[in-house]
């Protein structure tokens, strides 16, 4: 995107210099360098209250969040303001915490297996609804209510229908002679039942965002390819997936940005619990940093910072990715 | 994303960041000097009200009362008393402790803040609160055990407002249907052979809250002290035997598997069902217990008489101010809001036992039915008493994680509490 864009002006700027001669330019008879300079200062000066709001709202809370993790930042640091030095202190502590490989590995599988999912099932529905058909307005419209409703909510209810002895999903298993399983409060299964919740939640997106980009395809593509004699197997795989990519790769990384930093459904839902068989990193943080009566700043915003190099790892995979791709 | 940016524009740029860098400093050093400013003038208008009244700010977690209250109406009263204006605000209970240390970082902390006991100690860490030696608050007629919360290092901090506490509720309908004689139980045997009994008939045993939370440290607490277990050693083979009831009791069907996701309302909840026998929960609940019919008992320590409970309840105390003046006025009204006649009257409202004799006696008289929560309140024990202080969130936290640990049965009871001594002793060695 931003190529396209440093490649329009200067595609502007040499039609700029073509215009000089022009006779317009000419007879207000202007010097051409500070019209040029007022044009830059103008141009900084629209430029000038976003990177204030930049700087205030994202360069410096990050800068603060650093610089907590490497210090030791008390409740009467927080009073007195003098956090002394520790270094890398807090991430070697983290680190070793018993805590840290099961954040990590439920971290990895929370936010792999959601996608997974949401992105297959969001991709499938798509495709389905792209063939319109009587009701499919409304039908999509049904499947944005997860969208729609405040996460609360949803995690709440969500809560309450896997509930061990009152849930509805428990009944409904006892009914069909399944035996009931302890969602929410077994270690082996908490970790999915946030997962059914969140990749519920997480459908809407895909939907939409696939959908989107499947009406950017042009029907000639599947037109040719039916008279050439392709299948519906065949015109998916060989042309809408392909054509899909770069919208599947902005819908995947964005999935991964959200699914990663998922915090509300999890907390609403388990608290990560029960011990740890939830916590993700996000989860572990809030614990450390608010989850008792005594908050451990630069313990939580260590944990911050290594969810953020993980998802600053993954875009640049990303605009890796987007590079090969624009340049094949 | 590689964007190129000729020279003169990189250099435009650093200029202009440089230029609005400034400008955000500037606006940062001029909010805060209002800010400064504005801490001036309260503390002018402190100083000013010790000739001339005044006003003086009031923090306190009851944001269920509003102006038109009997709470609001003392409180403003008992300012009036001591020549002052009060300026009173409420927030949620979590809420006030991010404003008490916010307030004590801007030097604008309020002149009372009544917060929650086991913040106390952290908020006495930060250097926030005086003690009763530097504000002349009377601690004399406080049940010592109350006033534990408040204490740290020797020094008081404040003065409670009253006490809640955790007892066994009981459903009377439940248990004579299983035959079972409230009055029998006096230790985890006989309560556990009562359990037996209710699962006999087909009811539910006991509920309470398990969940990994400061509510499942405190909910825990009783069968943990009545076993005889400290909180210095959570390894103990006495904090096994406690963890090991609850997990039993899981185990076999008396305790339904939610307990390790309920919170003190959910497990609320599940006993006003009318299916339980027994819920553990505070004496906040007792209306509620009154309208259903349900009666309470004093939890069971191990081998018979009552657990020491933990106390629940708020603290008033006086933050630092810089007109160290406005001490005396503080502590005049707190004195006020305090005495026997006014406490009685809010912990009747907020469910409180009062913390001093006189207090306890008048709430008795007026109501013989608190006699069992006047008794559980008089061996209840603070959190962060035994001068565990800023040590007790740190020990809590492996505390509720072992609970967790052993009531989904990921670990063995005796192996999730050595874990989370281990991991206590890291924690506070650091």
């Amino acid at each position: 995107m931003t190529k396209d864009r440093s490649r329009a002006r200067s595609a502007e700027r040499q039609r700029d210099g073509a215009a000089v001669p022009a006779p317009s330019r000419a007879r207000s008879g202007r010097p051409r360098r500070p019209a040029r300079w007022r044009a830059q200062a103008a141009a900084w000066g629209f430029i000038a209250p976003v990177v204030a709001y930049l700087i205030a709202f994202y360069a410096y809370p990050l800068y603060r969040n650093i610089d907590l993790s490497i210090r030791t930042y008390t409740v009467a640091s927080f009073i007195t303001g003098n956090a002394p030095y520790s270094g890398f202190a807090n991430y070697s502590r983290i680190f070793r915490s018993p805590t840290f490989s099961p954040a990590l590995v439920n971290t990895a599988v929370f936010t792999f297996v959601s996608i997974a999912f949401q992105f297959a099932i969001g991709l499938a529905l798509a495709v389905f609804f792209y063939r319109r058909f009587r009701l499919s307005g409304l039908l999509r419209a049904l499947f944005l209510i997860p969208w729609l409703l405040p996460l609360l909510v949803s995690a709440s209810t969500w809560s309450w229908m896997l509930n061990s002895d009152s849930g509805i999903v428990n009944s409904f298993l006892q009914a069909i002679g399944v035996t009931p399983v302890n969602w929410l409060t077994s270690p082996h299964w908490s970790l999915v039942a946030v997962l059914i919740a969140n990749i519920w939640i997480g459908i809407p997106f895909n939907l939409v965002i696939m959908y989107s980009g499947l009406q950017s395809i042009s029907t000639d593509v599947f037109e040719a390819a039916a008279i050439d004699g392709a299948n519906g197997w065949q015109r998916f795989w060989r042309i809408t997936f392909p054509l899909l990519r770069p919208v599947s790769a902005i819908t995947l990384l964005l999935g991964f940005i959200y699914t990663l930093k998922v915090f509300d459904i999890i907390w609403i839902m388990t608290r990560g619990g029960p011990a740890t068989s939830s916590t993700t990193l996000a989860i572990w943080s809030y614990q450390l940093g608010f989850g008792s009566l005594l908050p451990d700043f630069s313990s939580a915003s260590a944990v911050g910072n290594v969810l953020i190099i993980i998802a600053v790892i993954f875009a640049l995979i990303y605009i890796r990715a987007r590079h090969r791709l624009e340049a094949t | 994303m590689t964007v190129q940016i000729p020279r003169r524009a990189r250099a435009a740029l650093l200029a202009a960041t440089a230029v609005t860098a400034v400008a955000a400093l500037a606006a940062c050093s001029s909010s805060s000097s209002t800010g400064a400013g504005a801490t001036g003038s309260a503390a002018g208008g402190t100083s000013a009200s010790a000739a001339s009244g005044g006003t003086y700010t009031f923090w306190d977690p009851y944001p269920q009362y509003n102006a038109s209250s009997a709470w609001w109406k003392l409180v403003a009263s008992c300012g009036t008393q001591a020549g002052v204006t009060i300026k009173h605000t409420a927030y949620d209970t979590t809420a006030l402790t991010t404003q008490a240390l916010l307030a004590g970082q801007q030097g604008t902390s309020p002149n009372i803040l009544l917060v929650d006991n086991p913040v106390v100690s952290t908020l006495a860490t930060a250097g926030i609160l005086t003690t009763t030696a530097q504000n002349g608050l009377s601690t004399g007629a406080i049940a010592p055990n109350i006033l534990g919360a408040g204490v740290l290092n020797g020094s008081t901090y404040g003065v409670p407002i009253g006490a809640n506490t955790l007892a066994l509720y009981y459903n009377p309908k439940v248990l004579k249907a299983a035959g079972v004689n409230p009055g029998s139980i006096t230790s985890w045997a006989s309560l556990t052979s009562a359990l037996a009994k209710v699962k006999a008939i087909g009811k539910k045993g006991i509920t309470f809250s398990g969940i990994n939370t400061e509510e499942g440290s405190f909910q825990f607490l009783p069968w943990f002290w009545g076993a005889g277990a400290n909180l210095t050693n959570l390894g103990s083979p006495q904090a096994t035997a406690a963890l090991t009831l609850w997990t039993t009791w899981i185990k076999d069907g008396y305790a339904p598997n939610s307990v390790i996701q309920n919170t003190q309302t959910t497990s609320w909840q599940e006993f006003q069902t009318g299916d339980f026998a027994f819920g553990e929960n505070g004496t906040w609940q007792k209306a509620g217990a009154a309208a259903m019919g349900a009666k309470v008992i004093q939890i069971p320590a191990e081998n018979g008489g009552a657990a020491p409970v933990p106390t629940g309840g708020e603290f008033f105390t006086i933050p630092v101010q810089k007109d160290t003046g406005s001490y005396a006025t503080s502590a005049k009204i707190i004195q006020c809001l305090s005495s026997t006649s006014n406490i009685v009257t809010t912990d009747g409202t907020l469910n409180y036992i009062a913390p001093t004799k006189a207090g306890q006696q008048a709430q008795l008289s007026a109501d013989p039915s608190l006699s069992s929560w006047v008794s559980a309140v008089g061996v209840a024990k603070a959190r962060t008493g035994d001068n565990l202080g800023t040590k007790y969130p740190v020990i809590s936290q492996q505390m509720w994680t072992a609970v967790q640990k052993a009531e989904s049965g990921a670990a063995t009871p005796a192996n999730a509490l050595q874990v989370a001594q281990s991991a206590a002793t890291a924690k506070l060695s650091q």
